[in-house]
């Protein structure tokens, strides 16, 4: 897309002469210049300040004062949040809940994918798609009303339960701490299998009909092609995003868990999202909670890491 | 596909069950939102009852006059509104303008100013440093905390730039020629033309605004200036608690209850998004694509 000529002119030796040129240019180019530096103040702004702020994690950090001028507080607060009563659950619940998105949520798209690929008619095709990801265009309060409506005491699935006598009193699902992580796990497939779903479809459709020629002459049966055809075809879409899934792991949905949880299913709903949330925005601990959501930021980072390394030494596949 | 013979008795019960399997999960889908819409259209005390699967048992607009006649839910619709189409448009027009100069190769710096952007992928702040950011910028309790924050994303000038990329050089070199300045080309040229990827970013972030319930909820305190997915968190929050203190439903003599309000609300609040999105569809398939591929 340059305007310029094709071959670079050769540069000068001297290196006053090329920073002229070069001045010249950026002067050429001052419109262009302009538009591109307005994302980067925007981007200093809000994410490079932000990444300074981190700093009161280290500091006694109080709403008056200023982060420079804050006493340090060195490690102090994570050895806090280390010793802290709650610190066990939150990591449990944290982890807990990841793994199980990872573990449930991660291949139910690519089956379902699979499947939707066997689909012959085009028409039905694209309805099922268009159906499949209208929850993910849903927010996470309108699924929690719909979660709260059918979970109720009164609510449909204690009305056929109850009726199929399969229960005699009515279940406060969302009250139960031991459902929770049911709840939001089935939730959050149910809202983003049919969108998750899409990037897989995408690989498939690139996937040679020779191959698919290829295997029906040896005999293949409809699973077989599945199995030995498409699923190594996507097996690179696959692993990355496995990483991608594996680097959001601690980032256990907060809008969902937020809209779910309330004080009876506490100790199964309380995440490090959510902890950092309630004791700095409600409690105004801005230093102890900074230093919280810093420890699982790094714990975010080391597991990409190792996916990243993993996938690559498996499959030669990997993000950077 | 000359070579595929009959299908065999075994391809048909295939293609039986996994037609069969696909419309279990579009009913799993389906049903639970049309579950909320028939209830909504329902008389409220009769509601209550329960029972109400398929079709309202005694229908009602009773719940949608509430609704429409109550101006805290109408301020808060208002602002959703604005917030939305305000925020899409310069989310898109600032978006696709930083992409535009991204996309140059002539542009001196491009290297640092990708890795500047690259970096804010992966490391952030968090919520902390994050409010109080806003909070010394004056945006708390201010209109403009739903616009500002949000009008640059460096995952969607990835996409812009995607797309960018693939435009003829001569469309830009003529207008040159005629003398527009790059911001010129950008606004005249470049941005007419880009209209499916526009179109793909606008849906995204249009959605975005229209959900996002926890920028009015940590730095709103004003309730006329809260957005309607905020107030029905709020609504879905204190509903789902008062359930479990009184669960017992008997002797309501209203015909509006405030599970049919919530009800009606909900189905108000996503009415929009599900009258757009088929339209859409085309769009943001390839959109999502090009920015899985290239990113």
């Amino acid at each position: 897309m340059s305007t310029g000529g094709k071959n670079p002119q050769p540069q000068p030796p001297v290196r006053s002469g090329r920073g002229a040129s070069l001045a010249r240019k950026w002067v050429q180019q001052r419109h262009l210049q302009t538009m591109a530096l307005l994302g980067v103040v925007w981007m200093i702004i809000f994410h490079y300040i932000p990444m300074y702020g981190i700093l009161i994690a280290f500091k006694h950090f109080d709403i008056i004062g200023t982060i420079s001028s804050a006493p340090w507080a060195g490690l102090e607060h994570f050895r806090a949040f280390l010793e802290d009563d709650n610190f066990w659950y939150i990591v449990k619940n944290t982890l807990g809940i990841s793994l199980l998105k990872l573990a449930i949520g991660f291949p139910l798209p690519i089956v379902f994918a699979l499947f939707l690929n066997e689909i012959r008619s085009t028409r039905f095709k694209k309805s099922i798609q268009t159906i499949s990801y209208l929850p993910h265009f849903l927010s996470w309060v309108i699924l929690g009303g719909i979660l709260t409506t059918w979970l109720a005491d009164t609510g449909m699935i204690n009305q056929l339960l109850l009726a199929w006598g399969w229960i005699d009193q009515p279940i406060s699902y969302l009250a139960e701490p031991s459902y929770f992580w049911a709840i939001v796990v089935s939730s959050d497939i149910w809202k983003e299998l049919g969108w998750s779903a899409i990037i897989y479809l995408a690989a498939m459709a690139g996937v040679s009909t020779d191959m698919y020629e290829a295997a029906t002459i040896d005999g293949a049966g409809r699973f077989q092609k599945m199995w030995y055809v498409t699923l190594p075809a996507i097996k690179g879409t696959i692993s990355i995003l496995f990483i991608l899934a594996v680097s959001g792991i601690l980032n256990s949905n907060f809008d969902q868990i937020l809209v779910l949880r309330n004080s009876l299913n506490e100790s199964a709903s309380n995440v490090v999202d959510i902890y950092v949330y309630q004791v700095g925005i409600q409690q105004g601990r801005f230093s102890y909670s900074t230093a919280v959501g810093l420890l699982k930021s790094v714990l975010a980072l080391i597991l990409l890491l190792i996916a990243n390394s993993v996938t690559k030494r498996v499959n030669n596949t990997s993000l950077f | 596909m000359q070579l595929l013979q009959r299908r065999t008795a075994g391809e048909a019960i295939f293609d039986f069950m996994n037609n069969v399997f696909m419309l279990i999960i579009c009913f799993v889908t389906l049903y639970p939102v049309w579950y909320v819409l028939v209830n909504s259209f329902n008389e409220g005390a009769d509601a209550m009852r329960g029972g109400i699967y398929w079709w309202p048992r005694v229908f009602s607009l009773g719940s949608y006059q509430a609704v429409f006649a109550n101006n805290g839910i109408m301020t808060a619709m208002g602002v959703t509104i604005a917030k939305t189409l305000i925020g899409t448009i310069v989310h898109v027009f600032f978006t696709a303008m930083i992409a535009y100069a991204y996309s140059r190769k002539e542009l001196i710096g491009r290297k640092l100013y990708m890795l500047i952007g690259t970096i804010t992928l992966f490391f952030g702040g968090g919520l902390i440093p994050t409010y109080l950011l806003i909070r010394d910028l004056g945006l708390l309790d201010s209109f403009w905390v739903y616009i500002i924050p949000a009008m640059f994303s460096f995952f969607d000038l990835i996409i812009f730039m995607a797309f960018f990329r693939e435009l003829p050089d001569a469309l830009e070199e003529a207008a040159k020629i005629d003398g527009a300045n790059d911001f010129g080309i950008f606004c005249r040229i470049v941005l007419p033309v880009s209209m499916p990827v526009v179109a793909t970013i606008a849906l995204f972030h249009g959605v975005y605004q229209w959900n996002d319930y926890f920028t009015g909820m940590i730095y709103i305190n004003n309730t006329d200036l809260q957005p309607i997915q905020t107030y029905l968190y709020r609504v879905v929050a204190q509903s789902s608690s008062n359930q479990m203190m009184a669960a017992a439903p008997g002797g309501v003599a209203q015909s509006v209850t405030s599970q049919s309000i919530k009800l009606a609300t909900m189905v108000v609040t996503t009415l929009p998004i599900v009258l757009v999105y088929p339209f859409l569809q085309k769009y943001f398939v390839k959109g999502l694509m090009i920015g899985s591929i290239k990113g």
